[in-house]
């Protein structure tokens, strides 16, 4: 199913550093220097610098000291997000090999092409339904959560999905998911189900129906994420005074009207926030795809296409111009965060 | 918190209840699945629902524990997670917990502009650093190895970091800072005996934040440790049984419950702290 993986852990076992769980000395070693170590020099670094700076004269250290307290973050963020960011612009132009320059044929590929119209139109897919749904669920969650006495175990049931990585998740829905032939016995909890439940079902191979399997996967987001959505969109309604919603209700406001009119327009702002990581993180999407189908059987998402363009195909030049695309995507959202934060000023 | 209980007729209070409960339930059951099939041997799981197993006769076994924790290398892979997720975890918080100092209470030129693109690159795609980094640690024959992984997400985890940590320390009382500056007390004095403490709550929130996404990382994890299984976290791990297993369950659920173990102990017994970690987190994505 993949190359990659299948390449790294064959079928037989390989204990290079360990033998039955346990751990050679180097490994201790590294733990130690990195959890010891590591702290210990860069409390170090700062004191030294410091008494460095107590020669120096007084007015002119102030910004000098200010360099060696952000030298050590501006290093790495150069290092590690600016630097790479500017190099795979430039690589998103250059051929497979990062050899010469191909002008934009490699964006002309990404828009051009069959399977990435295909992977476009899945993230688009992802992007309205998990981004819908996801906060239907977490508003629908939080409204009624809102008005029970078990709420806190409600909420941390609906939660809980947060706490564990998408690798398990897809491990949780592919076991979900599993199909078998009508007529034997399913052991796939959704198959199983509807088999129960609606008369003369034939069990369905959702993971590898064409038909469904997108879907299948954006629920398994679905059920991750709505605990994030629901944490927001609670505390937004908490805070809507209960004045408010007394005079509406006095005024004669039924349920919905409260909500439409009262709740809604006051929980916008909340709304948007949540849209916006959701959107954020719906574009990245890649360890539920890799886990459940790989791509496979047209289920294919950005990142995973860069994955494979990375990895098995080698075409870096390809692969740097659809990661460019996610950059492109996120501009609009990183321009609001920078205009909040300028017009909020030191509070932001 | 329960504002409207008086005002509804018993039947929508039914309703309510009815279609809150369905929703948990749904949530739950997957999970639920996961934790029964892992105690489940191989034959009966893989002909009967898991649900059958919560009616008499009761078999379950530990053998699909034992064996993904020994032959199946979850062992090494749980160890391997612990070794990348704690200097993955303290190295970004002290380093940005240094420049949140400087942005928040020393004066220097750009301080605007540079904390302005640490804004915007809260919300870069990792994807865009992929290649070039890859290139450096190959160059630099660091590709497989932890420093890499650890540098890596030290990187990525700056941005977040710094941005909660310079808004949580600039709202502390200056004028304790100002005194105790007064006194004589240099700056990594005020740091260490001051500020560090009185960050304790935004620390622990981003603590639990960034190791809970060190934790559950795959994509970083697969590109730059380069797929050896000595070094493999637990979801490299995973996602490399999935692929050679195929069907089976038995070993695939217990993987998956044993690297779900350490996030619900956090989620369970620090939730205020990951519920505000999450909150603040909004804003990165």
């Amino acid at each position: 199913m993949n190359a990659f993986s299948c390449e790294v852990m064959p079928a037989g076992e390989r204990f290079d550093i360990v033998q039955g769980g346990k751990m050679n000395s180097p490994t201790i070693l590294m733990l130690a220097v990195a959890i010891l170590g590591v702290p210990l020099l860069l409390i170090g670094y700062i004191t030294l610098s410091e008494r460095l700076l107590g020669k120096a004269a007084h007015k002119r250290s102030s910004s000098v000291r200010a360099i060696f307290w952000i030298a050590p973050a501006t290093i790495l963020l150069v290092v590690f997000l600016v630097y790479p960011i500017i190099t795979t612009i430039i690589l998103s132009m250059k051929d497979a090999a990062s050899k010469g320059y191909v002008g934009l044929a490699n964006y002309k590929y990404v828009f051009t092409d069959q399977n990435m119209l295909l992977v476009l139109r899945n993230n688009l897919l992802w992007l309205v339904l998990f981004t819908l749904a996801t906060l239907t669920f977490g508003l629908l969650i939080a409204l009624l959560a809102d008005r029970v006495k078990y709420e806190a175990v409600a909420k941390s049931i609906v939660f809980l999905p947060m706490a564990i990585s998408f690798v398990a998740a897809g491990i949780i829905w592919k076991f979900m998911y599993d199909f078998q032939p009508a007529g034997a016995p399913q052991i796939g909890t959704v198959n199983a189900v509807l088999s129960a439940v609606i008369p003369g079902y034939q069990p369905q191979a959702w993971l590898f129906n064409t038909a469904t399997n997108n879907i299948a996967l954006i629920v398994v987001g679905i059920w991750m994420w709505t605990g994030f959505a629901m944490v927001i969109l609670s505390a937004g309604i908490k805070g809507i005074p209960t004045d408010v919603l007394e005079a509406a209700r006095i005024d004669g406001a039924n349920e919905f009207q409260i909500f439409r009119f009262v709740t809604m327009p006051l929980l916008a702002p909340t709304i948007t926030v949540v849209a916006t990581t959701l959107i954020i993180d719906v574009l990245k999407i890649f360890d539920i795809v890799y886990v459940m189908t790989n791509g496979n059987l047209n289920t294919e998402v950005i990142a995973n296409r860069m994955y494979k363009e990375m990895f098995n195909y080698h075409n870096y030049g390809r692969a740097s111009a659809i990661a460019v695309i996610l950059l492109v995507a996120i501009i609009p959202v990183m321009i609001l965060n920078i205009k909040r934060f300028r017009q909020g000023g030191a509070n932001a | 918190m329960h504002r409207h209980a008086s005002s509804k007729s018993p039947l929508s209070r039914l309703v309510l209840h009815l279609i809150l409960i369905v929703i948990c339930a749904g949530w739950l059951v997957p999970s639920l699945g996961l934790l029964v099939s892992s105690f489940r041997p191989h034959n009966l799981i893989s002909t009967t629902g898991w649900w059958t197993a919560l009616l008499p006769p009761f078999k379950f076994t530990l053998s699909n524990y034992t064996y993904v924790l020994t032959r199946g290398h979850m062992g090494i892979s749980f160890i391997n997670s612990l070794i990348i997720a704690i200097p993955s975890t303290v190295m970004p918080i002290l380093i940005a917990a240094f420049a949140a100092y400087a942005f928040a209470w020393m004066r220097f030129p750009f301080k605007e502009t540079i904390f302005l693109v640490i804004i915007g690159l809260l919300v870069v795609p990792l994807q865009l650093t992929l290649i070039p980094v890859l290139k450096l640690f190959n160059a630099l024959g660091l590709t497989g190895s932890f420093v890499a992984i650890w540098l890596a997400h030290t990187g990525y985890g700056l941005p977040f970091a710094i941005y909660l940590l310079r808004n949580f320390m600039q709202d502390l009382p200056g004028s304790v800072l100002e005194s105790a500056y007064l006194d004589g007390a240099t700056h990594p004095q005020i740091f260490f005996k001051l500020i560090i403490p009185m960050s304790v709550p935004a620390i622990a929130s981003l603590a639990i934040f960034q190791f809970m996404w060190v934790w559950n990382d795959l994509l970083i994890a697969l590109i730059y440790l380069g797929g050896t299984q000595a070094v493999a976290p637990m979801t490299v791990t995973m996602s490399n049984m999935v692929n050679s297993y195929g069907g089976g369950w038995e070993y695939l659920t217990a993987a998956a419950f044993i690297s779900m173990l350490l996030p619900m102990l956090v989620f369970f017994t620090l939730q205020k702290y990951f519920v505000r970690g999450i909150l603040a987190g909004s804003v990165k994505g």
